[in-house]
């Protein structure tokens, strides 16, 4: 069945607020969302932003101010959390500290009062499915936060949830076993084919992993598109400057030419191709430019030049900062190949910036 | 001081504390349990006649098991009674706790045999029970209500212990993640059915520590029986102080005692094999 799996219709939620409280905080203001079925859906953004509240209303854990969870199309606003078809990988795994591995992972099918010789191979298959076969008579403490993790994911996967919640699962982990469980867990999606809702603050992870990412702040959705849309097409300075590094320069728009834009800024040009929007000749923008998109070409030979102010070499690349005419600084990155980047500008040389048209990123003020 | 001097200064005084006042008592109590008399010359000679006297005497069998049934039932009606205290101090009292916490402890500061009375007032011919039933016409002359029956002494010992068996089934239910409640519910668990897989069991270090509270001074209890006990109300513990200080019959006395040590062992075992069986964990997770 193909559709929508979740749909978000105008969710609200405000924390406080009862006999006139001081302190209204919203959480979640109006956010619409459809997440498609088999999707690996990521909720994107920094802490505070309402991501996490977002996960917990879809779970039931709390209850919407205004607006509405629907689940496979059924309106959820009177199914509490124990009759929702979703089961949610909390942040810090809250498995049941009394309970060994198997009966965590038994808890769902035996509240729902599958037969035991069923439930026990249904274990046993939902641990070898992550990977642990082996650990089901041990109590949760004595694995380590890996393992935990995956029973965790064993526990919730096992009830075949139409919507599998993630609530920064990784987020305990070290840096290595969070890059691994990155890969397994996006096979594990594709293996079990459930709709994963994936809650992280870690940008990488997010594109790393995702078929769509709907970037968050304050509690609004600000960008829903692959990665690569809201990596490449930032809809606004903020989806631009949370995800991936910056620049971000103040423009003007010059002249139109064929389905090219000319920008004028303190100390040159720059060509960026014509935007979806129109824009008026003498409008002030903002031009986003990732650092790995600009190169660096020596001597200032038209375009826009600036000053290297700064190099600092970070293995794959070295980082150069420019200084411009105007002041502002711009970072570039080169990557470290042959004769490129490394020693190949130093500190107090005069470059030019050179940005493909498609990778200037012109942003409406 | 090197380290191994640290850990003495460390050890010393409570080593010499337990020593002063539980080891060496035990040993002199073991001793005058086979000694003929409590002075003088009798004190001098080694028997073993109050053994035989107590293995036949079924009175004290008899006072020693009624005495268990009844710390057993208060240590259980003090739990039963206190977990709900405990539970909605936990989870539901949000801001009123201090205060609630508050109203359920300070009654506990009063002197305990201060309460007591209070319960021979409130169970006495004037009190509140024999004043209610004939302002209701269901009893023609104040008399008093329960006073002087074992059923007394479990009231007031359950009224006396009450907070602080709330108190480590508080502390154990506070310990509990809600995360762990939120995650029954998410796999299917309606709130009963979360209490009794998840938050039961979480809290049996607390219930425990609340039972093993009241039951082990409660089966040596006897200034409760003694005001409000009445003659069918007569625990071990009242046996005990008579064979000291009426009696004078110390040697009997120190071996009611050690028999007692040894039921409270006994059924402390026997409970914690229970637990084991049924695979409770006792020891705080």
């Amino acid at each position: 069945m193909s559709g929508l799996a979740v749909e978000l219709v105008g969710l609200t939620k405000t924390f406080g607020g009862a006999k006139g409280d001081e302190v209204n905080v919203a959480a979640v203001r109006g956010v619409d969302l459809g997440i498609q079925a088999g999707e690996f859906f990521t909720l994107l953004g920094p802490s505070g932003c309402g991501k996490t509240t977002t996960l917990r209303l879809i779970a039931g854990f709390e209850t919407p101010t205004a607006g509405e969870v629907l689940i496979e199309g059924r309106p959820m606003s009177q199914v509490p959390a124990h009759r929702r078809p979703v089961n949610m990988v909390f942040q810090n795994y809250a498995l049941f500290p009394h309970l060994t591995v198997a009966e965590n992972v038994a808890f769902g099918p035996r509240v729902r009062g599958m037969a035991r010789a069923e439930r026990d191979r249904r274990v046993q298959e939902a641990l070898e499915l992550v990977r642990l076969p082996d650990v089901g008579r041990r109590k949760p403490a004595q694995l380590s936060g890996g393992q935990q993790q995956r029973v965790a994911l064993a526990r919730a996967l096992i009830n075949e949830p139409a919507v599998l919640l993630l609530d920064e699962p990784l987020g305990a982990l070290d840096l290595k076993l969070r890059k691994r469980m990155q890969v397994e867990l996006k096979h594990l999606q594709q293996e079990v084919g459930i709709t994963f809702v994936y809650v992280t603050h870690d940008q990488e992870e997010a594109l790393a992993m995702s078929d769509r990412i709907a970037v968050m702040n304050d509690g609004m959705v600000l960008q829903v598109g692959t990665p690569v849309e809201v990596y490449e097409r930032p809809a606004t300075r903020f989806v631009a400057d949370f995800i991936g590094e910056t620049n971000f320069l103040p423009a003007q728009v010059a002249l139109r030419e064929g389905d090219g834009l000319w920008l004028t800024l303190e100390g040159g040009r720059l060509l960026a191709r014509q935007p979806a929007e129109a824009l008026q000749q003498g409008q002030a923008v903002t031009l986003a430019l990732r650092p790995e998109k600009i190169d660096l070409a020596p001597s200032n030979a038209g375009g826009l030049g600036g000053v290297v102010q700064e190099v600092v070499y970070i293995g794959t690349d070295t980082r150069f900062v420019v200084r411009l005419a105007s002041g502002a600084q711009v970072v570039a990155r080169l990557q470290n190949i042959g004769e490129r980047g490394l020693g190949e500008f130093g500190v107090g040389d005069a470059v030019t910036l050179l940005c493909a048209p498609a990778d200037v990123h012109v942003l409406n003020n | 001081m090197n380290t191994r001097g640290r850990l003495w200064v460390l050890i010393g005084p409570p080593a010499i504390v337990l020593l002063a006042f539980f080891v060496l008592p035990m040993i002199n109590m073991g001793s005058f349990s086979l000694r003929q008399g409590s002075f003088g010359a009798a004190r001098q000679l080694w028997t073993i006649e109050h053994y035989r006297a107590f293995a036949a005497n079924e009175a004290f069998q008899r006072l020693l098991l009624r005495s268990t049934w009844l710390a057993l039932a208060t240590s259980l009606l003090t739990v039963i009674l206190a977990y709900p205290v405990a539970y909605h101090l936990a989870f539901k009292a949000g801001g009123r706790r201090m205060t609630l916490m508050m109203l359920l402890l300070v009654p506990a500061w009063t002197s305990f045999l201060l309460r007591i009375l209070a319960w021979k007032l409130i169970l006495g011919s004037e009190g509140l029970f024999s004043v209610a039933l004939q302002a209701l016409g269901l009893m023609q002359e104040p008399r008093p209500i329960l006073l002087y029956t074992p059923t007394a002494v479990v009231v007031a010992l359950v009224y006396s212990w009450l907070p602080f068996v709330a108190l480590p089934i508080f502390a154990a239910l506070q310990r509990i993640d809600v995360r762990l409640l939120e995650a029954a519910a998410d796999l299917g668990c309606p709130p009963w059915r979360a209490f009794v897989r998840v938050t039961l069991p979480l809290s049996v270090p607390g219930v425990a520590a609340g039972f093993f509270f009241v039951f082990i001074p409660t089966l040596g209890e006897w200034v409760t029986p003694a005001l409000v006990g009445g003659a069918d109300g007569v625990m071990y513990g009242n046996i005990i102080q008579d064979q000291f200080a009426r009696a004078l019959n110390w040697p009997m006395g120190s071996l009611m005692s050690l028999v007692m040590l040894a039921a409270m062992l006994g059924l402390l075992g026997l409970l914690v094999g229970l637990a084991r069986l049924l695979r409770l964990d006792l020891e705080v997770v």
